[in-house]
């Protein structure tokens, strides 16, 4: 291919007017911005619904203020039926998963950083841009709407496996416009998704500025980058399943409904399909999500456990080939989410192989961090103790996937609280915990002001403890093969167990409130806060060597050239410990 | 800041790993024959897990207590000794063990549960799942099941398994609510389901099974505790889920030969 002149495709002077500006942007800062404020808003909701969730689950018969009003039929006089229990577990999973994980992480910080730490002026499209931003914000129009329908949103969990999700209202509460509602929003989330992929590989690919190699690259860009290939690949896959549930529902097709089905005694007019069909597409794009959702907090955490470190990362380059091989891997394992599911026994003999063989470059990526940190000179900002902290809580949950990948044993832990406190350590938190070490660590350059560290600590304790707190016992009762999903226990065997679920619900409420702390943080420190200067990290990449927060064009009219790798932390000359990627002293300009 | 931190991880550390060990919360008892390998099995993993576990967040712990900056500070970073090829050695090692021993060696409870037949004297139920409970198909003495109609299911007139009355098959089956097996002898359960996903999970057998419409699932174990356990749906199939269950006794073969001479006559 021939070299095009950059600047001049993509020069695009600063708006004026108010909606230009906030709204309806091109510029890839506010829509990382906007991404950022939907995963906020989004995580608070599922924040809440977790808590009724949980107190639903040890105090069902609680009489919740102003729920009553809120939905008369999912909880009449402000007591949640069991119901509606299922109904908030489904928006608590879906928010989380596609709203928070895949927004915040990739979309968000992604949307900010990648242009300015590749030296871009703005996203390869920015008007593709500000289109995947307004079609996710419809996806989540829609799925917040099925709070408000009649008979509430479905009941059949984030995973929506048919014929529950397939067959109609007769099935249960929220089967009809709810799950309608659920199922055009996964479907356009997918459409967002696929349209921010293509961008990200694009600008990734084609923008980076002179001296900004592959391998010079912040590892944030090469997460970004290998999540958007996995997002471009997952998606589309998903698409399509979201389409073909909605024909299955609306149009009389039977993709995922087999003959004689008998729903609520009525014979149902579908005959053909398999709901297996349904779980393959589902969890084809599903395994894959889940590195979604965490690989963009791998790039964070490497980052700044070596910004707070002063070291380089340890095998930058292995790294690399880690982020890669779990990429590729990650498409070859989802049949370990159906072990049970009446797939051929030897496939799942199979797909466990490769689960396994994903912990090898999970494991190196750990010890990479733990050698990243091994003989540095340690600042622990709060951006750094939620590193940390994302390295115990990423290597907790990990270790739980170790019995889960196992056919022999997930014949016992199938679909119990072990398989509910692995997946929230592992992608959740750790997720959740690379969000707020990218928060603290980026707020200066996104908002020109730092976030309160006083604060900033006291989240951070709590949240750590809490977090074991919540999800650690989890591991315990599943061992003792107490099912989730389950609105209440009427088992006696699992009667014993209650008081631990007490424990986690207390827990559960401790941590959330917490949160608050956090929420307060960013909106007062984005007018009090301590003015930030251009580096107050003293960190080497691109975003810290323009003014907090950057002017429209990223770089003020100039072409920045790198001529550092992107860590080159630790050796003191003239009193700096750092070497920025622009400084012309040392290497020549290498493009 | 990083001394708190070490103090703190090292407390969660311990404390996990105590309650892991005391077996507090536990796998119920097993009542399988297959049970204790798969018991064996989890132990071992645990092993493995709890090595790495412990080495990982006391390594990360040690670094957070030894390395913090202090004011003027202008000692040397120290790279992490041998670099990144031990890291790789080790890891390459430790992992790739843990997955031979794991994977190859570790699942025959799996290959013994899937990949062998089984045995030819096995007492053959069939399961039937609906929203929200079970019903069991024995096949009577002609060992044969009639098919299964679910246009002619009809729970007024207790045909809850669609038999249709003129079938040959079908005539001397007996449907019942409740699992009865003698104990010490192979079952093959055949798992259906009328309606949405269910699962079939019995803790003590230390079975699972998920059950779809449209497929016949088999599964087999051998039962050697006498005892009743419950039969819980594992998968998620509507309002009803968490109430969704039935009973499975493991019976002598006196009691149980008792019991379905009973049932027969109720049918």
């Amino acid at each position: 291919m021939e070299n095009m002149p950059m600047e001049v495709q993509h020069h695009h002077t600063a708006p004026t007017g108010f909606i230009r500006k906030y709204i309806f942007s091109v510029d890839h800062k506010v829509i990382g911005k906007q991404y950022y404020f939907l995963a906020i808003f989004s995580v608070f909701v599922g924040m809440v619904l977790s808590w009724l969730v949980r107190i639903h689950l040890v105090w069902p018969n609680l009489h919740i203020w102003g729920l009553g009003a809120f939905s008369p039929v999912g909880a009449p006089g402000g007591v949640m039926t069991d119901a509606y229990y299922l109904s908030l577990l489904t928006v608590h999973g879906t928010l989380m998963v596609f709203f928070v994980l895949t927004t915040a992480p990739q979309a968000g910080f992604g949307n900010y950083a990648l242009p300015i730490q590749i030296g871009a002026e703005d996203m390869a499209f920015p008007v593709l841009n500000m289109l995947s931003f307004w079609v996710t914000f419809l996806a989540l129009c829609s799925l917040v709407a099925t709070l408000f329908v009649k008979d509430g949103p479905p009941i059949s969990g984030w995973t929506a496996y048919p014929p529950l999700s397939a067959v109609g209202s007769s099935a249960g509460p929220g089967l009809g416009m709810g799950q309608n509602l659920w199922a055009v929003s996964i479907a356009l989330f997918c459409v967002g998704s696929l349209l921010g992929a293509l961008n990200f590989i694009v600008t990734t690919v084609d923008l980076r500025c002179k001296g900004m190699t592959l391998m010079r690259m912040p590892l944030t860009c090469w997460a970004w980058l290998i999540t958007a290939i996995l997002s471009l690949l997952s998606f589309a896959v998903l698409f399509a399943a979201c389409v073909l549930l909605i024909l299955d529902r609306n149009a009389g097709t039977s993709f995922f409904l087999p003959s004689g089905l008998l729903v609520s005694g009525q014979l149902q007019n579908h005959s053909g399909g398999s709901p297996l069909l349904w779980q393959h597409l589902f969890w084809f794009f599903g395994h894959p999500e889940v590195y979604i959702a965490i690989v963009p907090g791998f790039g964070v955490i490497s980052h700044v456990l070596s910004v707070f470190s002063r070291k380089p990362v340890l095998g930058y380059k292995l790294v690399v080939g880690c982020l890669l091989s779990i990429g590729f891997l990650s498409f070859t394992v989802w049949g370990h989410h159906m072990f049970l599911s009446g797939m051929s026994p030897y496939s799942g003999f199979l797909f466990s192989v490769p689960t396994l063989i994903i912990t090898i470059p999970a494991t190196i990526i750990s010890l990479v961090w733990l050698g990243t940190v091994y003989g540095g000179r340690l600042r622990f900002t709060t951006s750094m103790m939620f590193a940390l902290g994302f390295v115990s809580v990423f290597v907790t949950g990990g270790l739980g996937g170790m019995f889960l990948a196992q056919p022999s044993l997930d014949i016992f832990l199938h679909g119990t609280y072990f398989v509910v406190g692995h997946f929230h350590m592992v992608m959740g938190v750790a997720a959740i915990f690379g969000m707020f070490a990218g928060t603290y660590f980026w707020y200066p350059k996104m908002f020109g002001r730092v976030l309160n560290e006083r604060l900033g600590k006291i989240h951070f304790w709590i949240t750590f403890v809490g977090v074991y707190c919540i999800f650690m016992p989890m591991h315990f009762i599943g061992l003792e093969g107490m099912p989730r999903r389950y609105s209440g226990f009427v088992e006696d065997s699992m009667q014993h167990l209650m008081p631990v679920h007490t424990f986690m619900t207390i827990a559960a409420l401790i941590t959330g409130a917490t949160q608050f702390i956090f929420f307060f943080n960013l909106f007062w420190s984005m007018y009090k806060g301590a003015k930030a200067t251009e580096n107050p990290w003293e960190s080497t990449t691109l975003e810290w060597t323009v003014p907090s927060p950057p002017p429209f064009d990223n770089f003020g009219g100039k072409v920045p050239v790198v001529y550092h790798d992107a860590y080159e932390y630790g050796d003191l000359k003239n009193g700096k410990d750092y070497v920025m990627q622009t400084d012309p002293v040392g290497q020549p300009a290498n493009s | 800041m990083g001394k708190a931190f070490a103090v703190v991880l090292t407390i969660i550390t311990t404390i996990t790993v105590a309650i892991f060990v005391s077996r507090h919360w536990w796998f119920p008892e097993v009542a399988s024959a297959h049970g204790h390998a798969m018991d064996h099995q989890f132990v071992e993993t645990f092993v493995g897990a709890a090595i790495g576990f412990i080495l990982a967040q006391l390594a990360l712990a040690a670094f957070a207590w030894k390395y913090g900056e202090r004011k003027g500070d202008t000692r040397p970073v120290r790279i992490f000794p041998g670099g990144v090829k031990w890291l790789l050695v080790l890891t390459l090692i430790y992992v790739g063990s843990e997955i031979i021993l794991l994977e190859f060696v570790g699942q025959k409870v799996w290959a013994a549960m899937y990949f062998t037949p089984p045995a030819s004297d096995s007492l053959q139920v069939q399961v039937l799942a609906g929203q929200f409970a079970f019903y069991f198909r024995y096949p009577g003495p002609d060992g044969k099941f009639g098919p299964i109609h679910t246009d002619k299911i009809d729970e007024a007139s207790a045909n809850f398994f669609g038999i249709d009355p003129s079938d040959a098959a079908s005539k001397d089956d007996i449907v019942t609510a409740e699992l009865a097996v003698p104990v010490n002898k192979p079952v093959e359960l055949l798992l259906n389901s009328k309606d949405m996903d269910h699962g079939f999970y019995v803790r003590e057998l230390r079975v699972q099974q998920d059950m779809l419409p449209g497929m016949q699932i088999p599964m087999h174990f051998t039962p050697t505790k006498i005892g009743k356990y419950d039969i819980a749906c594992n998968q998620l199939c509507g309002l009803g889920h968490y109430n969704m269950r039935a009973f499975l006794e493991v019976m002598s073969e006196e009691d149980y030969q008792k019991w379905i001479v009973q049932q027969a006559s109720l049918q």
